[in-house]
């Protein structure tokens, strides 16, 4: 299997590891430990220039903590606000989450496939999240919002360990305005809470699905994930339909750490969305 | 003395003592020699000065987690094996800034770190070796992103090949064919002869190193004695590793109890990455003074064996070793082709070597194979 050695071709001066300035306009507290980040690149004709599809990530980068991928979880129709929300998790999100409005970070991006959004067409999606998960999935509701006629019913199925963990719900009205039907559910409820207590993947029985015209698009904990997959299946929904967002560790985000590969996946190149289909003889394989 | 150059893919024969000529001449060109010697009782790739730094009455012998020099008869220069080092070392070097910033007026800005990338040539690439380069190419230059770093460094290097003269127990490129003879990709090509080296001429700068050099053209005689040096080392070679029923087979078998076998002799130790030549996995860390106004961010070799490298917030994807090595093997011998269209192994049998306990992946590919689940 002898590889041809042909003379490189370089790009000299484009370093894909470099980030750009960009500079925080305004925070907004989600959740527990979790604020979202309006961002917009100091340069001028970057950030005119800067677009993105819903479900792409960018790297986030505070000098002396380090870079993390951060998915976009602002209006795709409005790409010179880049807004992240962000869980503090560790070193470099608790960092961030330290920010302070007119801080400046380094951005890098954007990166990775998209949801399938142009598929939809005029059929019916349901969007299945967990905790964080819904911020890869607003900009597919925000993008659905701005042209709501062109799809069938839409669904949000979304989850949170408790109700203050839960994101965006001071939104919600205005997305059922916009006709998305919005179920919710969580895993431990407090004395407010009427809503559905359990896990997210039984609020499928909450909803009926035309199992041939319907795309889901989920995005939570892999445990979450898989029995949202076992749930779709079991309503006949065809695996070609199913998509969801993987995440792997993951340092560079163009190719070269090797850290986030899934089977012959790449999570940042192919990923993080991903068709079902494509990985299914992989996922949910134990320690894979 | 012949005054004008060969010509490219002409084949020329020179004295063995005009290597020091054409090392010469490639310092005189502004390359730094890069080439094997003996250090700390194996033959490693660093800077030489010349021939004299070539391991000249060396040799090796290498089995499973075995590795030893030996002083032999024969004035060779290269008479040996494929040592612990390969060229990753100086295209893709296992530390290396990447970046660095400072804070001035409460604004962080970009220092520039690169300085200009070293003009390499290097001395006794094996074939397989090549195919190597050829493989990480693909990964760091072949794609949507170009590393700049390995760019700068690749695009400028002189490949002053060998074809091999002995393989070890542990090669198996014939069957990756992968080598041992070197047949793209260089410079010049040498094949070593007890009083001459028969050379390939593959580029123009190669043709150029041999200025001044007493070369004639070589004769069918010669041409055909440097063809038997190779066979000879193509028939030695008795390692087989099948390779038709693969990606497939590793794909198959992710749950094979194999994967459970090798981690009980495995100490993931990452060896095996370190001396892989195709293997590129690195990770990125982070460094600050302590007033946190200037940091740098260092590119580092990282491997698949290490427990942190699968890290998410809250646990690692891969905590068993047993995902580990399957993680590493499949990758190698079944993604590495979805993902670059070719294999990410040429079979040179550094990891077979230099595994402590001496784990083949020969061998575990070919337990898989045995134990497979019909
Ligand atoms: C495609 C993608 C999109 C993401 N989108 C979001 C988002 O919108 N909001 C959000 O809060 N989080 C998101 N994450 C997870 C986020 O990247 C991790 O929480 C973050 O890297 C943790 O870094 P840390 O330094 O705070 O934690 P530590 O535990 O200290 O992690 C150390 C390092 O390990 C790596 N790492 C750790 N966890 C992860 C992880 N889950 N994924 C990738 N690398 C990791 C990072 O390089 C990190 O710097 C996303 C991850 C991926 C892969
Ligand atoms: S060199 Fe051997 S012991 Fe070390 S990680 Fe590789 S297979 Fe395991």
């Amino acid at each position: 299997m002898s590889v041809a050695l042909p003379v490189p071709e370089i790009h000299a001066g484009l370093d894909p590891m470099r980030p750009d300035w960009a500079v925080i306009q305004a925070i907004k507290p989600e959740a527990y430990g979790i604020q979202t980040f309006t961002m917009r690149f100091s340069d001028p004709k970057l950030a005119a220039s800067f677009r993105f599809q819903p479900g792409q990530f960018n790297m986030l980068y505070l000098p002396a903590f380090g870079e993390v991928a951060i998915s976009l979880s602002s209006d795709p129709g409005e790409p010179q606000v880049m807004g992240h929300t962000i869980r503090s998790a560790g070193n470099v999100t608790r960092a961030f989450n330290r920010l302070k409005v007119g801080d400046v970070a380094g951005v890098r991006g954007p990166y990775g496939s998209w949801w399938p959004v142009e598929k939809v067409e005029s059929k019916n999606l349901v969007i299945v999240a967990g905790g964080i998960g819904l911020a890869p999935l607003r900009p597919v509701i925000l993008a659905v919002m701005r042209e709501r006629k062109a799809y069938g019913r839409v669904v949000l199925l979304y989850g949170a360990r408790t109700p203050a963990d839960l994101l965006y719900t001071d939104e919600f009205e205005k997305w059922q305005q916009g006709d998305i039907e919005v179920h919710t559910t969580v895993d431990l409820g407090d004395e407010h809470w009427r809503g559905q207590v359990g896990v997210v993947p039984q609020l499928f029985y909450r909803i009926r699905v035309d199992s041939k015209q319907t795309l889901v698009m989920t995005c939570g904990p892999e445990i979450m994930m898989r029995f949202v997959i076992y749930e779709a299946l079991a309503r006949r929904i065809p695996k070609e339909a199913i998509y969801i967002s993987m995440e792997r560790n993951m340092k560079c985000a163009v190719g070269f750490c090797g850290h986030c590969q899934y089977g012959p996946t790449f999570i940042c190149k192919q990923g993080p969305v991903l068709n079902f289909a494509s990985i299914e003889p992989f996922f949910g394989k134990e320690d894979f | 003395m012949t005054a004008s150059l060969p010509r490219v893919s002409a084949s020329v024969v020179v004295p063995k003592a005009a290597l020091q000529k054409i090392l010469e001449n490639l310092c005189a060109a502004g390359f730094a020699l890069i080439g094997p010697t003996v250090r700390d009782g194996a033959i490693t790739l660093d800077e030489i000065a010349g021939v004299e730094d070539l391991p000249l009455g060396w040799t090796d012998e290498q089995q499973p987690g075995q590795y030893r020099l030996k002083p032999t008869r024969q004035p060779e220069y290269f008479g040996f094996g494929l040592g612990p080092h390969s060229w990753k070392k100086f295209l893709l070097p296992s530390r290396m800034k990447l970046l660095s910033v400072v804070r001035q007026n409460g604004n962080w800005t970009f220092q520039p770190v690169s300085e200009p990338a070293p003009r390499y040539a290097f001395v006794g690439v094996r074939s397989c070796d090549l195919q190597a380069i050829g493989i990480q190419d693909r990964v760091l230059i072949g794609g949507e992103f170009h590393d700049p770093h390995y760019a700068a460094r690749r695009e400028q290097i002189f490949v002053l090949a060998v074809n091999c003269g002995k393989a070890n127990s542990t090669c198996f490129c014939t069957s990756m064919k992968t080598g041992p003879r070197v047949t793209a990709g260089f410079d010049l090509a040498l094949t070593e002869m007890p009083e001459v080296f028969v050379v390939e001429v593959g580029s123009e700068a190669g043709s150029q190193a041999l200025g001044d050099t007493p070369w004639e053209a070589a004769t069918a005689f010669d041409l055909g004695r440097a063809a038997q040096v190779v066979q000879r080392v193509e028939r030695s070679i008795q390692r087989q590793f099948r390779t038709d029923d693969l990606p497939k087979l590793l794909y198959n078998n992710l749950e094979h109890s194999q994967w459970e076998e090798v981690a009980t002799r495995c100490l993931s130790c990452a060896n095996c990455t370190q001396v892989c030549p195709t293997c590129f996995c690195v990770t990125v860390e982070e460094s600050s003074n302590l007033t946190a106004t200037a940091a740098e961010r260092t590119r580092v070799w990282d491997s698949c064996f290490v427990l942190d490298f699968s890290h998410v917030h809250g646990g690692n994807i891969r905590p068993t070793l047993r995902s580990r090595y399957r993680q590493w093997l499949t990758h190698k011998l079944a993604s590495w082709l979805d993902q670059f269209g070719t294999s990410g192994c040429v079979g040179c049998g550094r990891c077979i070597t230099w595994c402590p306990v001496g784990i083949d992946l020969t061998e575990e590919v070919q337990a898989i194979r045995e134990k497979a689940p019909k």
